[in-house]
């Protein structure tokens, strides 16, 4: 039936190379080194010997996807959540033709448009209607079916005024709000999302979750894949969890969110895995940790918490921070904490450990996820790991532990009071003084 | 769209269902290249507008570049080397060469960077790949044309008026095409596993032009070495260019024609055959 998707044992197999010389070299040399594999294999042939490979190259073979199974029936809104590295992009790309699987086999019925990224292919000397068009034929649509549908894209992007001025010109909102007009016009009977609703102003944003809606329940096929299981929660019927490129979990979205934010509860933490730990300033590995230095997930309101992460510096870059984003189990935000990663170390392939520690009576009991980054200037990431780790804190009995279950904030009340008792007189003073 | 409307688009009504499937090479290809065609006249025309956004500066280099080397290569070949032209005045001979030399050498330069240059689209979207060096010919076809009316206007000037020949002038451009595509073709799927092999364009480019007949006529190559000489394929291309545009005033050496042919007919097939074998990694590697 059109806008079904049947998956089968389907994985994905890079290969990374680590160098004899240099210990590490940079993820895009590495994937793009087992384009050579033939060649080396060729070595093998005729140099018997060679299968080392040049230089003494160690060849490791990375599965970003092993033997993933699912099906999808028309009219789905499928939910597609995991960590960095869990497989996520990598299916989306299998699925949207941009790259073969290695094994396994996927059938798909009805036309799949895939909606990677924002603005893919816009040009910057190019006019804002220009651009409609030529983002418009990347993505699949017709000259014709963009002309009866440019009126509304227009109008949805809110440029009408700059139509014709180079998206060069553009404020970074516009631009963003253009690209999203497009893409939001598809229609297709398959429609591949990756995060691409959390760009533009609040507003927009509502937007194009509205949008998004729209989409879904116009009986059009949907897989989605994003970070902020709020939007899940709200856009998904049904959600698949992916972990190191195997399926976790498949069933109702809630399920499947609960799933995930479980995933560390037992005390595990996170610790990077293949092309991850060959970043500049990689992150290794990251835990939570009680008071007395044992590995935890689970704190009590006015438990201090410990967060300690590892860092691996292949290649120091100087000014290096260390960034961890805090956000509920709704998405929201709660705090971002910086530092910066001092004194610049010294030896040949040092680590560099970073502790926080998150005062107790603080968050609220909740299930709080960690993204832990590294950058420069203010900007430039350098890795980053999305929800590397979760923690739960359970109320231990504060004044609000009979309102359990509500929503009533992500931090702890810091508010100092001061009751008064105003006399009528002092009242009427003070309305007309 | 509703299921009724016959409004082609993505995959196109008629196809609904695709298998992906490891190492298998996709047997729509070519349907779904005649899909896609939409795209391929968008990115062509991206190109030729980017190019041309500043229209003097884009015309001005297109007339400009011809030019210049006619002027310098008949001042070398002409006057110093004293270099026989047939009995047409050397510039125009020059000219009548340099511009299939030229649509070929930024035909194969633009094709060859095309898909290091369009690498956001590779990774972002599905299409069939080799729209994407097919597009980048058309930009060089512009510059040919404008460079054309240069040549017309010498050629007033020179008072040189050509034959019946002058008919099979557009097999010749699509021969130069061919053969631009088909070294294209080579470089950029070359180009996106080995970075470094986009050095030997330039060099092949800037070589080419002293080798093949631009500045000189194939007649002042002597007559046992011609065969030779055509295993460059542009020899054959340019003869045929200057038997159109000067008509009985150069002999186009058959034999030295096919064999640029058959050359050309080669590299352009095993090109497209690499290509297609390295397009399915294109987007893991780039």
């Amino acid at each position: 039936m059109s806008g079904s998707i049947k998956v089968e044992g389907l994985s994905k197999r890079y290969w990374l190379r680590h160098g004899s010389g240099a210990p590490y070299r940079s993820l895009r040399d590495e994937i793009s080194r087992w384009a050579a594999a033939p060649f080396r294999q060729l070595s093998r042939v005729f140099g018997g010997a060679g299968a080392k490979g040049e230089g003494g190259e160690r060849v490791e073979e990375f599965w970003a996807l092993k033997d993933v199974s699912f099906e999808v029936q028309p009219g789905e809104v499928i939910g597609i959540i995991g960590r960095n590295g869990a497989g996520k992009s990598t299916l989306l790309k299998i699925l949207s033709r941009i790259t073969e699987p290695s094994e396994g086999r996927v059938e798909i019925e009805g036309r799949v448009a895939s909606l990677l990224e924002v603005g893919t292919g816009f040009h910057p000397e190019l006019t804002g209607r220009e651009n409609i068009f030529l983002n418009g034929a990347i993505l699949g649509m017709t000259r014709a079916e963009v002309r009866r549908k440019f009126d509304e894209i227009v109008e949805f992007a809110e440029v009408e005024r700059f139509l014709d001025s180079p998206v060069k010109r553009y404020s970074s909102g516009m631009y963003v709000r253009l690209a999203f007009a497009v893409a939001a016009h598809l229609e297709p009977e398959i429609l591949v999302v990756d995060e691409v609703l959390a760009v533009g102003d609040a507003q927009f944003q509502r937007k194009c979750l509205g949008k998004m809606k729209d989409v879904s329940s116009g009986g059009r096929t949907v897989l989605f894949v994003s970070h902020q299981m709020g939007t899940v929660r709200q856009l998904c019927s049904r959600g698949i969890l992916l972990a190191g490129g195997q399926v976790q979990k498949v069933g109702t979205a809630s399920e499947v969110i609960d799933a995930y934010l479980e995933v560390d509860a037992a005390g595990g933490g996170f610790f990077a895995e293949g092309a991850a730990r060959t970043k500049d300033v990689a992150i290794e590995s990251a835990v939570t940790l009680d008071g007395m230095g044992q590995r935890q997930a689970y704190f009590l309101h006015n438990d201090p918490i410990k967060i300690s992460v590892t860092c691996r510096v292949n290649s120091w870059i100087p000014n290096t921070e260390l960034r961890l984003v805090v956000g509920d189990s709704r998405g929201r935000r709660v705090f971002t904490s910086d530092i910066a990663l001092q004194p610049s170390p010294a030896a040949a392939n040092p680590s560099v450990r970073a502790e926080a520690i998150i005062p107790g009576h603080f968050l609220r009991p909740e299930t709080y996820l960690v993204s832990l980054y590294t950058f420069v200037n203010n900007q430039v990431v350098i890795a980053g790991v999305s929800d590397a780790l979760s923690f739960t804190i359970q109320d231990g009995g504060s004044k609000y532990a009979a309102s359990e279950g509500l929503d009533y904030g992500c931090v702890f009340d810091p508010c100092r009071w001061t009751i008064t008792v105003v006399d009528e007189e002092t009242a009427k003073g003070t309305v007309n003084g | 769209m509703e299921p009724g409307e016959s409004e082609p688009s993505v995959l196109g009504p008629g196809k609904t269902k695709i298998v992906l499937e490891a190492g298998k090479i996709d047997r729509e290809y070519f349907r779904d290249l005649w899909r896609y065609r939409e795209l391929f006249y968008v990115l062509a025309w991206r190109d030729v507008s980017v190019r041309y956004k500043q229209t003097a500066v884009g015309i001005a280099w297109a007339i400009l570049r011809p030019a210049v080397t006619t002027i310098v290569f008949t001042l070398v070949f002409g006057r110093l080397g004293g270099f026989s032209s047939g009995g047409v005045p050397y510039p125009v001979m020059v000219l009548a060469g340099m511009l299939p030399w030229q649509l070929f050498a930024s035909a194969l330069t633009d094709s060859g960077q095309s898909l290091v240059a369009n690498s956001n689209l590779i990774t972002k979207v599905y299409f069939p790949r080799i729209i994407i060096p097919g597009s980048s010919l058309v930009t060089s076809l512009v510059d040919f044309t404008i460079s054309g009316v240069l040549l017309a206007i010498v050629m007033i000037v020179y008072k040189v008026a050509p034959g019946w020949q002058i008919i099979a002038l557009p097999l010749f451009v699509l021969v130069a095409l061919v053969a631009a595509a088909g070294i294209g073709t080579w470089v950029a799927s070359l180009n996106v596993k080995y970075r470094d092999f986009s050095f030997v364009v330039p060099f092949i480019v800037q070589l080419g032009l002293y080798i093949s007949p631009v500045g000189f006529s194939t007649a002042v190559v002597p007559e046992k070495w011609r065969l030779l000489y055509s295993l460059n394929p542009m020899v054959g291309v340019i003869d045929g260019f200057r038997w159109c545009l000067l008509g009985g005033h150069t002999n186009v050496g058959s034999s030295g024609f096919l064999t640029s042919l058959v050359i050309i007919t080669v590299v352009a097939l095993t090109g497209v055959r690499h290509f297609r074998r390295t397009e399915r990694a294109f987007a893991d590697i780039i």
